[in-house]
């Protein structure tokens, strides 16, 4: 502790700069070997599972398209599904070597597509599906919790708390298909199912964008509504402690506007463990993503897994899951960025 | 070392001055699922413009219901059910019962005629903002044509006010030592020129001579810029110290208050004599050192009479039945005692008060009971 | 606190639908047969019939009642459940509480293993395990869901034990020489049991709904009835479309009615343990309304 009436002030912002990348140069190496990890799962599953799963899927390759598989073919093949006859450190090596050339193989069901022409077919839908729907659940849950929180026990939020906690408990395929029966099959007011308007062409065109906004609404609209209950009971528990803590009761001694001591002071602190539990979140999300787009047939990575697994399509299935590790990875990575950005604690030390 | 300084003769001038603040029969309750609990007890006290009164008790006395209720800032189940907080401004005008202005209303007086120092400036400083940005925003919703870079300036001054330099301005609370924090609290308080200031313990989370440090430039401050403060602690010790007058509370009423040197030398209520003699004097010869046996009582099921006679070791005959007033004692001017044995050391003076001691509103003399 | 357990009216709703839905599981099929349902029969006289006379909530497109094949379903997502919230649970304590317990590089090892599997997305590593492996049944299904998802819980505990193993009466025992793994199992395991059972409840609900998830699209036993087998046979039938919407209603209810239970239980249970929850209850709030009207009404205050 010091002494001295004027204190010298040791060199904050000198030791601060290098320090400010310590949290997010260790969670970037978090998630490297976290990817690490997840494609020597990857590599690991098929051989792992009983039977040959090579074998079967190049039996049934070679059903479907009734002709001997080109040598190529079946070496790709066998590079991610397993090689009986090589030695494991060998097939590792070659599993990376096929993977970093972004080559996972192709698909048994759609023979000869590669299996990642269709996996980046399907990724677009997906990512704006997702992203876009977890973006607008996260702003609106937080947003209505930290109202609920602020005046807990108030009207509000007597009605607006055990509303949310009965529909966040609602699977997320149950809720789309309620949507699905209600507003497209009762009332009409949304396609039935698709990603957008099968008359017209693909392309940038606004007619396209328009069908694209009118299919996508209804999926987005049964995700958003099953997905910001969560963050709407977490942010409202986390407002009423922080409520309570001494710089929320100092603001209001200041005589700040209510808006003001909600928002810089309960608020901005209230909302910090959201960013931490996104990780588990973002999992209940995709996972809830991925079946709202099979109730809906849209043209996503989800529907596409859900195809492939109709058809044991190993070679599909494994790439989509391969695509949504990462992007989820990079999700967690973004949020963590985020996070960063809010909290100077975290930035420097912890 | 003592932090007595020249503050002490200004006082002598300055006790002359006006009322700043009048509280009387302040009466906050807790909402339970049984009978409300009644935390603080018609509590009353008048506060001289640039005075520091200190307000002593255990944990459990009620100190930090009364400060929350005077700064109005309690939350549920907490609510204020009788009393009257009298604000009395520079300008003359006529005094305002903060206990009864709406939340707008207050937003007016808040930081430019009463701020707070609270416990721990560790959680009483939002930990995402910069300090200087802590006192900006205040600054600027007092004084809606101060511009921003404006408004970091005086932050960074007010800081220089405390002995902080004024590159910390931009640090974040987490940045600074706990000494600094606190220090920075205290300037915090005193951005917008308040005429009144509430303390909580400001100094319980610092070390000792961090402690005397800040108390030290709470008396200068004091001295240069004139408001009066109502210091609240357990650490009667530390009241001597610094506070002109000093008022003691149990089970959530004041069983005691008088001057700070005369309430040390002379205290009369058993109470008080028990916390004086569970502190070693700073500045006298070593007494034998005594607790006070037993503990605070429960305020859910408060004791008949005197809520301090289960532990009170002369207790007379009429303690368990009677509640005993605040009434003023010869022992020093404004000094007064709730206590049976007071009345009957002073009977003259507390002869008229006699009947109204069942009725709970005993403390109509300190301002010439012209108010109530 | 277990005393005031059952004070909180959350803590006994919750309880009660729960109890409700685990006396269904148990006396399902007696219940049906009490009944005089069969949840496989075939009534071909009533194909698709809505709700009410015979059958109470309809038939389905085969002419299955399927109040019946709700009861019948209790069973199996019910089974799916705790095995899967004890499976998650084990996994959680053993690799939670060693991890918060030793620290260093014990510690290191198992919380990357915690994170990894929080931040890999569980359903679609659950779909492609159960893909690979050909005919599973409900115990198969239940044990993979639980292999897969106990990290959330293993954090938590892992944060408490942390915090247990710097108390004084743990570091006094281990200075007195007492074994680690007695230690851990028998001194700090029992001061965790309350968040052991709140996080078995969590992964309860989350098993039901991931069987139900899993069962949606196809991966489940083809001859149980499970909640989720209902509402995925509902969806190959189109039942959405052609309007039967008393086919797949009621199992995801039932999927929601338990969710909104066991939510509750933790919620009345948080609340309860802290204080700051518990004064903003809305009994406390109206409490407080109250003592302020009364004081202003009778004139002595303030606001």
């Amino acid at each position: 502790m010091t002494l001295e009436k004027t204190d010298p002030a040791p060199p904050a912002r000198r030791a601060r700069a290098p320090r400010r990348w310590g949290f997010l140069g260790r969670r970037l190496g978090f998630y490297l070997a976290a990817a690490w990890s997840a494609l020597t799962l990857n590599f690991f599953l098929p051989r792992l599972m009983p039977g040959d799963p090579s074998a079967a899927i190049v039996e049934k390759l070679q059903r479907a398209s009734g002709q001997q598989l080109s040598p190529s073919a079946l070496e790709s093949i066998q590079k991610i599904f397993g090689d009986p006859g090589a030695n494991l450190g060998r097939q590792y090596l070659d599993y990376l070597g096929q993977l970093a050339r972004f080559d996972l193989g192709v698909s048994v069901s759609n023979y000869p597509v590669p299996v990642s022409e269709l996996v980046w077919q399907g990724l677009p839908w997906t990512l704006l599906l997702v992203g876009s729907t977890t973006v607008v659940a996260f702003v609106l849950g937080t947003g209505i919790g930290a109202v609920a929180g602020w005046k807990a026990g108030g009207r509000f939020d007597t009605v607006v708390s055990p509303l949310t906690t009965f529909v966040s408990a609602v699977p997320y395929f149950w809720m789309a298909l309620l949507g699905l029966w209600l507003f497209a099959f009762v009332l009409g007011w949304f396609p039935l199912s698709g990603g957008y308007d099968a008359d017209l062409a693909v392309g940038f065109s606004p007619a396209f964008l328009l069908s694209v906004l009118h299919y996508g609404a209804l999926p987005a609209a049964t995700i958003v509504f099953s997905a910001f209950g969560g963050w709407l009971l977490g942010m409202r528990n986390m407002t009423v402690t922080t409520v309570r803590e001494d710089y929320v009761l100092l603001a209001q001694a200041k005589g700040l506007s209510h808006r003001r001591v909600l928002l810089r002071y309960a608020a901005r602190n209230a909302v910090l463990p959201n960013f931490t539990g996104f990780a588990l979140a973002l999992g209940h999300v995709v996972g809830g993503a991925l079946l709202t787009e099979v109730v809906f047939n849209y043209p996503g990575i989800g529907y596409l897994l859900y195809t492939s697994l109709q058809q044991r399509d190993y070679p599909v299935m494994q790439g989509v899951f391969f695509l949504i590790m990462l992007t989820v990875l990079l999700a967690n990575l973004l949020a963590d960025s985020v996070y960063a950005l809010l909290d100077p604690r975290i930035r420097e030390g912890g | 070392m003592t932090v007595r300084t020249a503050g002490q003769e200004k006082r002598s001038q300055t006790t002359a001055g006006t009322t700043v603040l009048d509280v009387r029969g302040l009466t906050v309750e807790y909402a339970t699922g049984g009978a409300p609990v009644r935390a603080c007890s018609d509590v009353s006290f008048t506060l001289r413009r640039g005075e520091i009164l200190g307000v002593a008790g255990e944990s459990g006395s009620g100190k930090s219901t009364l400060i929350t209720a005077l700064t109005r800032l309690q939350r549920p189940p907490a609510v204020t059910t009788a009393g009257k907080i009298l604000f009395h401004g520079r300008d003359n005008a006529p005094p305002v019962d903060l206990a009864a202005l709406d939340g707008r209303q207050l937003r007016r007086y808040r930081w430019s005629a009463l701020s707070i120092v609270l416990q721990s400036a560790m959680d009483a400083l939002n930990p995402v903002m910069p300090i200087g940005a802590q006192f900006a925003d205040v600054l600027r919703a007092r004084d809606r044509t101060l511009d921003k870079k404006r408004a970091w300036a005086r932050a960074a001054e007010l800081l220089a006010l405390v002995g902080i330099s004024a590159d910390r301005v931009r640090a974040y609370p987490h940045q600074l030592s706990g000494g600094m924090r606190q220090r920075a609290a205290i300037a915090l308080a005193l951005a917008c020129g308040p005429e009144l200031v509430v303390m909580d313990e400001p100094t319980t989370a610092v070390d000792v001579v961090m402690q005397r440090q800040i108390l030290a430039q709470v008396l200068r401050l004091r001295r240069e810029l004139d408001f009066a403060v109502v210091f609240v602690t357990h650490d009667l010790s530390l009241l001597l110290e610094l506070a002109d007058r000093i008022a003691i509370m149990y089970a959530g009423r004041i069983v005691e208050v008088g001057e700070a040197a005369t309430l040390y030398r002379d205290p009369r209520h058993p109470y008080t004599q028990g916390l004086r003699d569970s502190f070693p004097p700073l500045h006298a010869p070593l007494r034998t050192l005594h607790g006070i046996p037993g503990t605070p009582p429960d305020l859910r099921n408060p004791p008949p009479g005197c809520p301090f006679h289960p532990r009170c070791g002369q207790r007379t005959a009429g303690c368990d039945e009677r509640l005993p007033a605040l009434l003023p004692v010869a022992a020093g001017p404004g000094h007064e005692v709730a206590c049976l044995l007071g009345e009957q050391r002073n009977h003259g003076l507390s002869e008229q008060r006699g009947q109204a001691l069942g009725e709970q509103r005993p403390h109509d003399e300190t301002e010439g009971g012209g108010v109530r | 606190m277990s005393t005031g357990f059952l004070a909180s009216w959350k803590v006994r709703t919750g309880l009660a639908v729960l109890t409700f839905f685990m006396l269904l599981a148990l006396l399902g099929p007696w219940l049906t047969e009490l009944l005089g349902l069969d949840p496989r029969a075939n009534d071909t006289s009533a194909i698709a019939q809505p709700p009410g006379g015979e059958h109470l909530l309809g038939t389905d497109q085969f002419g299955q009642d399927v109040l019946a094949q709700v009861v019948a379903g209790a069973r199996g997502s019910m089974y799916v459940g705790l095995v899967g919230a004890l499976v998650g649970t084990a996994m959680a304590i053993l690799v939670g509480v060693p991890a918060g317990y030793y620290g260093g590089r014990v510690d290191g090892a198992l919380n990357f293993l915690t994170n990894l599997f929080l931040v890999l997305p569980v359903l679609p590593l659950i779909l492609i395990v159960a893909g690979y492996l050909q005919g599973t049944g409900l115990t198969t299904i239940a044990l993979i869901i639980g292999f897969f998802g106990w990290s959330g819980g293993a954090r938590t505990l892992r944060a408490q034990a942390l915090s247990i193993a710097h108390r004084d009466f743990v570091r006094a025992m281990r200075m007195l020489g007492e074994k680690g793994r007695r230690l851990v199992f028998f001194e700090v395991l029992p001061h965790l049991t309350g968040l052991i059972a709140s996080m078995f409840l969590h992964a309860m609900i989350g098993a039901v709904m991931a069987e139900a998830g899993l069962a949606f699209l196809g991966i489940s036993d083809s001859s149980a009835i499970s909640w989720g087998t209902m509402i995925q046979s509902a969806q190959q039938q189109s039942a959405v479309l052609r309007g039967l919407w008393w086919w797949f209603v009621p199992p995801g209810l039932c999927i929601a009615l338990i969710g909104t239970a066991a939510a509750l239980v933790n919620f009345g249970v948080d609340e309860l343990a802290n204080p700051k929850l518990r004064a903003a209850r809305p009994v406390s709030v109206r409490r407080a309304k109250r003592l302020a009207r009364a004081a202003a009404t009778t004139g002595g205050g303030s606001r």
